[in-house]
């Protein structure tokens, strides 16, 4: 528990994608089974210990320690689970340290009260360090900032197997996974994969540069609409439905209305998008926002259900019946993809929730290039080009798959606020806060729209740093307000891929994916867009 | 107790905890003709009073900080050297918080009164340990005066730092530290854990380094954190320590070094959303102040008829004397910043 949460110190405060890395690793090195396997699910979240309430943590605090004291601290610590493993007093004498491993395994043996009441003598045993971590685990709340993903990196860098075999076997493994362990340090045989609907390892594009289109060869390609939505992959087999993220995460439980209207044992690559209930004669795709409610939740409420319903616009088949389609060409696998779902086209109105995301007709760049830039659908975001003959492999091949993305749009805005980065970037200030104009009580004002953190070289970095520091006219904690008004501001064209309303932005505005176009040092601050801009923008879209 | 008020001996005003038949102040946050100082951090020790009764060290601390024109009298006492000021009894008594620093005790006809300045009660190799002084009003320190600050162990917190340079060597470990006492203790404590490398320094914390040094704190082989040619200069912090003012931590100046591991040594850094704040990458729990087993540990022992609280987190303690049986109050003296430490 204690080198366990030892980690934890260390992978919450450390920034770099490497380092955590490396952190990881070297724990999986350094700790034995099972206890690095319980590690692994803690941090997966793939961890079902029997669950303590806060305020259950909160009654053995008091009953220990002057309530009144407890408050205050509480109160400046923000944190109840960190402000209760601070404040418990150690008990000297109470030498036996339990290992997480010996935590999951009773835990798992033990009653609910019981639980409390181990809970309760583990921590005068543990540091605040290892109360903290226990206290995160039984109360359900470890967040570290470590996404499942990185942890399967970790264990693909530790075995130095490729990242595509543990994602595929991911969902027939259980913790302490063993196994897999003594797969990874080659003292066993690769586990095999015991899940029904597994998750197969998705093959993705390249987006296209000017100058690959004479590489491009349009009469091997099949075109297709690439969606606003998230790509997943669906997957039933016998009793088991899983939807997958596209790293693999079972997001299913959060799409019951999938889940339960999936009609053929089948691997479908497809495009997890929200359609508006009120059309019933076709999927009205709504847009990207409305999916976003659905998304990164545990379960969904009846509600959203009804007002956000979901479905899955499919483009690739790659398994049916008991049958791996992965080596047959795209022309091949499309044409089962379109027996499979059938001539008509799918609807609301019949209950269903899969459809057929259409091949496009391919003139030549030019139509292609017309029909970008003009689709029939504003959930469209781009064209897809697949080569006829592609296998469906994991990964990034050459060649084979392409996408060429909308322009995005552009609005010049003006830098408000700026905090300094992280990592590499702690020392400049490098995410900007930028706003447009609108009319206010005492005329024109700036309305903060988004946060902007990239699309910017490292010389322009040091620029953009010297400009915030020189400018600084309040300063808040990391955060610096810089000199915007009428007469002085920088001007950034900022390019964005959709915008939304919202209610969490001051503006009601939400932007997708902002990043810095281009420096406007040349631009007056009072000539940049305002908000009616952005504001038609959105009625154009609705 | 005896015949004067404890009130009248010593009493908060807006310069600061005054004493009214001797006519000084304690660690005055205000220019006074006449201070006594308990320890060289500036909050506490400030350039322009008329004189200065403090330890010889911390005579030196000022003289290096401000020029050695920081006040026109100098009185430096030794420890348990008696001054008498006005029929009152003045004498200082090491408070183990950094070298040269002291509690004041003031005594007027019958009448005992302790301020402990800041203190703590670890061991720190680079001053004097704490000693406790009975008397009648104990005016005690409370910068860490909530049961959530409790400090672990020092030795413990540097082999956090000696374990991530094995892990990061190609990275710098940049350890931001309070100049005065935090810098040099921090240098002590590596050379205890046996790391005999050179240690660099950032600009700020020579002149200090170099004090500590001629008044017999042996700190190792120090180097400027300084460029010299321009080129390669990155590498040349690979895998070191340097340790630098923690303002200079994300500053530009911390840009020439290999890929940095901000480390902060600092009571602080025991709340989680303190070293997030500050874009702490690891964070070290090393404080010169007393924690709150310290804090609660030193007025039992010490067992004053009084207790008064400042500066710090003076509501929490009371509460605890209150419930403890004990008389206390919060004094509320304004001016003194410990974010730092
Ligand atoms: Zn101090
Ligand atoms: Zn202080």
């Amino acid at each position: 528990m204690i080198r366990f949460a030892h980690l934890l110190d260390r992978l919450i405060f450390t920034p770099g994608r490497n380092a955590k890395l490396r952190l990881l690793t070297d724990y999986f090195a350094e700790v034995p089974d099972p206890e690095r396997g319980w590690a692994v699910a803690a941090i997966t979240r793939d961890l079902d210990v029997k669950s303590v309430k806060p305020a259950q943590i909160k009654q053995l605090v008091y009953a220990r320690v002057d309530g009144a004291l407890f408050d205050m601290s509480h109160d400046y610590v923000g944190d109840l689970a960190e402000a209760a493993a601070l404040i418990w007093p150690e008990k000297p004498g109470q030498n036996y340290v339990p290992t997480l491993a010996d935590a999951v395994e009773t835990l798992n043996d033990v009653t609910r009260a019981e639980a409390l009441e181990v809970v309760e003598r583990w921590f005068d045993a543990l540091d605040a360090s290892g109360r903290w971590a226990l206290i995160k685990l039984v109360t359900g709340g470890l967040r570290i900032g470590v996404a499942a993903r990185l942890v399967k990196v970790a264990l693909a860098q530790y075995g130095d197997k490729p990242i595509q075999e543990i994602e595929e076997l991911w969902h027939g493994l259980e913790p302490p996974y063993t196994e897999l362990f003594a797969w990874l340090e080659d003292r066993g045989p690769k586990p095999a994969s015991a899940a029904h609907a597994p998750f197969r390892p998705v093959m993705l594009s390249h987006p296209i540069e000017e100058a690959d289109k004479p590489k491009i060869d349009l009469s091997e390609m099949a075109a297709e609409w690439k969606w606003d939505g998230i790509r997943v992959q669906a997957v039933r087999e016998r009793d088991q439905t899983r939807i997958y993220s596209r790293t693999g995460d079972d997001i299913g439980p959060a799409f019951p209305d999938i889940l339960g209207a999936m009609p053929f044992d089948a691997a479908i690559d497809g495009e997890l998008l929200v359609f508006d209930p009120d059309i019933r004669d076709r999927f009205a795709v709504r847009p990207f926002n409305d999916l976003q409610q659905r998304l990164n939740r545990k379960t969904v409420g009846a509600k959203l259900l009804k007002s956000n319903p979901a479905f899955i616009r499919a483009y690739d088949l790659l398994w049916c019946e008991g049958e791996d389609l992965r080596p047959l060409p795209f022309a091949q696998r499309r044409a089962r993809l379109e027996a499979l779902l059938g001539e008509h086209d799918a609807s609301p109105a019949g209950d269903e929730r899969f459809d057929l995301s259409p091949i496009v007709d391919l003139g030549g760049w030019d139509a292609l290039a017309a029909a970008r830039a003009n689709p029939p659908d504003e959930a469209i975001e781009g064209v897809m080009l697949k080569r006829r003959s592609s296998v469906y492999v994991p990964g990034r091949p050459k060649g084979e798959w392409w996408k060429w993305k909308r322009e995005p749009h552009l609005v010049d805005a003006v830098m408000m606020y700026a905090q300094r980065g992280h990592g590499k970037r702690s020392s400049y200030y490098s995410d900007y806060t930028f706003g447009v104009w609108r009319e206010g009580e005492d005329g024109a004002e700036l309305v903060p729209v988004g946060k902007a953190y990239s699309g910017f070289t490292d010389q322009e970095l040091r620029k953009l740093d010297k400009y915030v520091r020189d400018n600084t006219i309040a300063r808040y904690g990391p955060v610096r307000s810089v000199r915007a008004d009428q007469d002085q501001g920088l001007v950034l064209e900022i390019a964005f891929e959709g915008l939304a309303r919202s209610t969490r932005h001051k503006s009601g505005l939400a932007m997708r994916f902002p990043r810095v176009n281009r420096l406007r040092w040349d631009k007056p601050s009072a000539e940049a867009d305002r908000i009616e801009m952005l504001e038609a923008m959105l009625e154009g879209s609705a | 107790m005896t015949g004067v008020q404890a009130e009248a001996l010593l009493h908060p005003t807006p310069k600061g905890l005054y004493c009214p038949p001797g006519d000084f102040f304690i660690d005055p946050v205000a220019d006074v003709d006449r201070a006594v100082i308990t320890h060289g951090h500036a909050d506490h020790a400030r350039a322009g009073h008329g004189a200065v009764l403090a330890t010889p060290e911390t005579i030196e601390i000022m003289a290096t900080r401000y020029g050695e024109g920081f006040t026109r009298t100098r009185q430096p006492v030794e420890i348990g050297e008696v001054t008498v000021i006005g029929g009152v009894s003045v004498w200082l008594v090491p408070a183990g918080h950094v070298l040269g620093s002291a509690q004041a005790v003031v005594e007027y006809q019958g009448m005992r009164m302790v301020v402990t300045g800041d203190y703590k009660r670890r061991r720190d190799p680079t001053c004097l340990p704490f000693e406790p002084v009975s008397c009648d009003v104990l005016i005690s320190e409370a910068t860490f005066g909530l049961p959530v600050f409790r400090h672990p162990d020092t030795a413990g917190e540097v082999r956090k730092l000696l374990a991530s340079l094995r892990r990061f060597p190609e990275r710098t470990h940049l350890v931001g530290a309070y100049a005065l006492g935090k810098a040099q203790r921090i240098i002590c404590h590596l050379r205890e854990e046996g790391y005999d490398e050179t240690i660099f320094i950032h600009g700020a914390m020579k002149k200090l380094c170099d004090l500590y040094s001629r008044l017999g704190v042996d700190l190792g082989p120090l180097a400027d954190a300084t460029v010299k040619d321009g080129r390669g200069a990155k590498q040349d912090f690979a895998g070191k320590v340097v340790v630098c003012p923690p303002s200079a931590m994300n500053a530009a100046w911390a840009r020439r070094f290999a890929d940095p591991i901000t480390c902060f040594a600092s009571g602080w850094m025991r709340v989680r959303q303190r070293a997030r704040q500050k874009g702490v990458e690891l964070p070290l729990i090393v404080s010169d102040h007393a924690d709150w087993d310290e804090l609660t540990d030193t007025v039992r022992e010490v067992d004053p008829a009084q207790l008064w609280v400042t500066h710090g987190r003076e509501d929490a303690l009371v509460r605890w004397a209150e419930v403890e049986g004990r008389y206390a109050k919060p004094l509320r003296l304004v001016g003194y910043e410990d974010e730092n430490d």
